[in-house]
């Protein structure tokens, strides 16, 4: 079909509009790629010359920034070992039994975690964390972690094993499993792909997170590496743009592998029913 | 293989009654169907006898013993489910043997005896496919090869052809009728489906609005049905069902209706009780037992030709005649070429009139 010149110029129009639109958005990332093989980084996208590692060199050189990536692994992993049990359990029962008022329960608990987790209820959770004698620990950071993104990740759950026929566990029961054996042969490898999503959704949010580790840590060797980038700055306190290049390139890495060896393994795929 | 026995089990959800009162017994070996509705409680009472639902009151017996309150496993039952409930992440033998895994069998002989089991079930070939990748009848027969692949007291079935295609559904009928005859085995069988019931149970427990309202052989259930619904519920298309005023004179029933034209029918005592309460009865006449053709003996139903579907070596005639529900039809095996409107005339044996009284129950022919 022939276009009518006016609508080839606004065509034309349109698509230089959106490629200029993409392309603000594309700096930075493009920045984010080059910067760290830059001995020479500054604020402004410039092309490596030549490629180097010793951006990298300097930072694995560093004992806290590397210290501060293991202490987020440490965090992140706690977190989502927690949340995704807990959840796990909480959300069978919550789906499966027949206890009065259930949906309210999680329904209080979802409107309350958007409260728990945010900057709001900061000084409560410090006192609490204070008076559980925790600060400083890593401990302190996962059980925040838990009790913030729990309920969430149970209403994700819920809605996810509430889809799955209760006739699976049902069947496993009549044909003679306890109602644990049923939960764990049948009901958890067909509920895995929810949890799977739960957990990268939980180990994102706690990988990510500044505010709580930063309130509720206090030495060096505890901070995590969301709070370590923050300390990236010469004494006249400007930022060290090379090392900070570098080591945000490091600090997402785990997150993006994260993702692709889930879509590998899993490939964000759910089981669900067979079709009746 | 053992009896079961429900013993006035009621089962109330949330206020609604959704099992109310019931009592039956199915003997060792019986194969019964509980055939209803949708809503009328049959797959309650199922899943009571499985233990998956806990009766209100009452008790539920398997083989003498209390099971009321047993928790499913240690009932020593095997279930078909509607929907067949294979574990998705789990191949065909390792469906098959799970019940045999929770028994602590070892993985060699769990194997072994679902290869048989699946071998007679002619599914022995996809032992190592998943669920996803068999066909629909291939997943009936493998919930079936599941339930087969341990010895129970009691095998129950949900409705487990329902999801089958119409042939597949015949196919499967027939072997499972000649499974439960070769293996004797005690088998209750939810369906609302009035066909399966008629070719598959030794005893039909027809169930409405939570109750049996029948419970009888399925050659009983046809010919003497005990209520309309019955009546209506059992016999493909359903009986003809005609709401009759009713009167005596000399000896004889006289039964009057728009189109309706009956005569001979004798008096007996059950008749004149029910008269004496209402004369308002029920006349019901299998569409197999009209024929057609003017003339053609003392009792007739006359009307105009509604609709005249040909089915192949039998014809399904419906004609219209006046009143509330005006509908009648016969299941002829004649291919005759009938005009929509004509008048059209269907003659009746007496002794195939089905009379019910006033409240719907039936009344008993003399013979009876």
């Amino acid at each position: 079909m022939k276009l009518t010149l006016p609508a080839f110029f606004g065509r034309l129009a349109f698509s230089a509009l959106a490629a200029l639109i993409g392309a603000a958005f594309a700096l930075p990332l493009l920045w984010f790629i080059f910067a760290p093989f830059n001995a020479r980084a500054e604020l402004g996208l410039a092309m490596p010359e030549p490629w180097t590692l010793s951006n990298f060199v300097t930072v694995f050189g560093n004992s806290f920034a590397v210290r501060a990536l293991w202490n987020s692994l440490i965090q992140a992993v706690g977190g989502v070992i927690l949340v995704g049990a807990a959840a796990t359990l909480a959300a069978y029962a919550l789906s499966r039994s027949s206890i009065p008022g259930k949906g309210a329960v999680t329904y209080v608990l979802l409107l309350f975690s958007s409260v728990v987790s945010g900057s709001a209820a900061m000084v409560p959770i410090f006192l609490i964390v204070s008076s559980m004698r925790l600060i400083d620990t890593h401990i302190a950071v996962i059980l925040t972690f838990a009790g913030g993104l729990l309920p969430t990740a149970m209403f994700i759950l819920r809605d996810f094993i509430d889809s799955i026929p209760k006739s699976y566990e049902e069947s496993a029961m009549v044909a003679g499993a306890s109602p644990v054996q049923a939960f764990f042969d049948v009901a958890l490898p067909v509920i895995r792909p929810g949890i799977v999503v739960v957990v990268v959704w939980g180990f994102v949010n706690i990988w990510g997170s500044f505010l709580i580790p930063f309130i509720l840590l206090r030495s060096d060797d505890q901070m995590p590496a969301s709070v370590a980038i923050y300390s990236f700055y010469s004494e006249a306190g400007t930022p060290i743009v090379t090392l900070l290049a570098a080591y945000s390139l490091i600090y997402s890495l785990p997150v993006i592998a994260l993702y692709l060896f889930v879509s590998w393994k899993f490939g964000f795929r759910f089981f669900g029913g067979i079709k009746a | 293989m053992a009896s079961v026995e429900f013993q006035n089990v009621t089962k109330t959800f949330g206020g609604f009654n959704a099992v109310a009162d019931v009592s039956f017994s199915v003997g060792d070996g019986e194969f019964v169907c509980l055939l209803g509705p949708s809503g009328c409680g049959k797959t309650t009472s199922l899943r009571m006898i499985a233990g998956l639902e806990t009766p209100t009151s009452g008790r539920v017996l398997i083989g003498d013993e209390d099971v009321t309150h047993h928790h499913p496993k240690d009932r020593q039952i095997s279930m078909v489910f509607q929907d067949y409930a294979l574990y998705p992440h789990m191949n065909l033998a390792d469906n098959i043997a799970y019940p045999l895994k929770v028994r602590g069998e070892a993985v060699a002989k769990r194997h072994g005896r679902a290869k048989e089991v699946a071998d007679v079930l002619k599914i022995g070939h996809l032992l190592d496919r998943l669920p996803s990748q068999i066909s629909g009848g291939q997943q009936q027969r493998t919930s079936l090869a599941r339930a087969l692949v341990y010895p129970s007291k009691v095998y129950l079935f949900d409705e487990p052809l329902s999801n089958l295609d119409a042939k597949l559904r015949l196919e499967a009928r027939g072997f499972l009728n000649h499974l439960q005859r070769d293996m004797g085995m005690t088998a209750i069988y939810v369906t609302h489906d009035q066909a399966e019931a008629m070719a598959l149970a030794t005893r039909i427990a027809v169930m409405d609005q939570g109750k049996i309202v029948q419970y009888a052989s399925p050659i009983e259930i046809y010919r003497r049905p005990s209520t309309t619904f019955v009546a209506n519920f059992v016999g493909n298309p359903p009986m003809n069902l005609v709401e009759v005023e009713a009167a005596q004179s000399e000896g004889q029933l006289q039964l009057r209706a728009d189109g309706i034209s009956v005569s001979a029918l004798p008096m007996s005592d059950a008749i004149g009780k029910a008269l004496a309460t209402s004369p308002k009865l029920t006349l019901g006449i299998r569409p197999e037992h009209l024929n057609i053709g003017a003339g053609s003996g003392p009792n007739t139903i006359a009307g105009e030709l509604f609709a005249n579907e040909n089915m192949g070596p039998e014809s399904l005639v419906t004609i219209e005649r006046g009143g509330d529900n005006p509908r009648v039809t016969a299941r002829i095996f004649v291919d005759d070429h009938l005009d929509i409107g004509k008048s059209v005339q269907f003659g009746f044996d007496s002794q195939h009139v089905h009379l019910f009284d006033s409240t719907g129950h039936r009344i008993p022919a003399i013979d009876e």
